[in-house]
């Protein structure tokens, strides 16, 4: 449960979905905003996650 | 725009405020008020659950200590989602504990959740006054 990857998953899928139904009315468009906010969101993560890869704490 | 069967009741009598409260109290309640069903179901089962996970992975529900801005304005957005917080404080639970794994992303899930509620709250008014379908 405490595996970040879930966590990320978790709260982009929640966030996604609340983001899209405020923006869209339509089903579509909601279903199509929700990934794109959800994919945005882990994109972002995964790239920002290697990018402090080489730098240590 | 095609709308789902559940979107087109007309709004109901009302005041818009009141909504506002309501709609803050128990996240989705006014877009259900409203006859949005499906958006209340979304509403309702995304914050409740940010806000459950964020508590059972031993998030802290911030205090409102107007000394430290930075906790003042996280203890604002904990209290955005409504009655569960205030339920939350009640039972005394959400101290935090630091040295717990997902801390961070407890804070994080509690914080998102105040603030998402208050998004669908604004949602919600526009919908009320009739700016928004």
């Amino acid at each position: 449960m405490t595996s970040h990857l879930f966590l990320l998953l978790l709260f982009t899928l929640c966030v996604s979905s609340v983001m899209a139904m405020i923006q869209k009315d339509d089903l579509r468009d909601q279903v199509r905003l929700g990934l794109t906010i959800a994919g945005g969101f882990m994109a972002a993560a995964l790239v920002l996650g290697w990018l402090m890869y080489p730098f240590p704490l | 725009m095609a709308t789902s069967a559940s979107s087109v009741r007309p709004a109901p009598s009302l005041h818009p405020v009141l909504l506002c409260l309501v709609a803050w109290a128990m996240p989705g309640a006014g877009h259900l008020l409203l006859g949005k069903r499906d958006k209340a179901l979304v509403f309702a089962v995304a914050v409740l659950l940010l806000f459950a996970v964020g508590l059972w992975l031993d998030g802290r529900i911030f205090p409102f200590q107007p000394a430290e801005p930075l906790v003042a304005m996280a203890a604002l957005a904990n209290a955005g989602v409504g009655l569960p917080y205030i339920a939350a404080w009640l039972a005394d639970v959400g101290a935090g504990t630091v040295t717990a794994p997902a801390y961070e992303y407890a804070n994080t899930y509690l914080i998102v959740a105040g603030l998402l509620n208050a998004l669908v709250v604004l949602d919600a008014y526009d919908v009320a006054i009739g700016r928004k379908r």
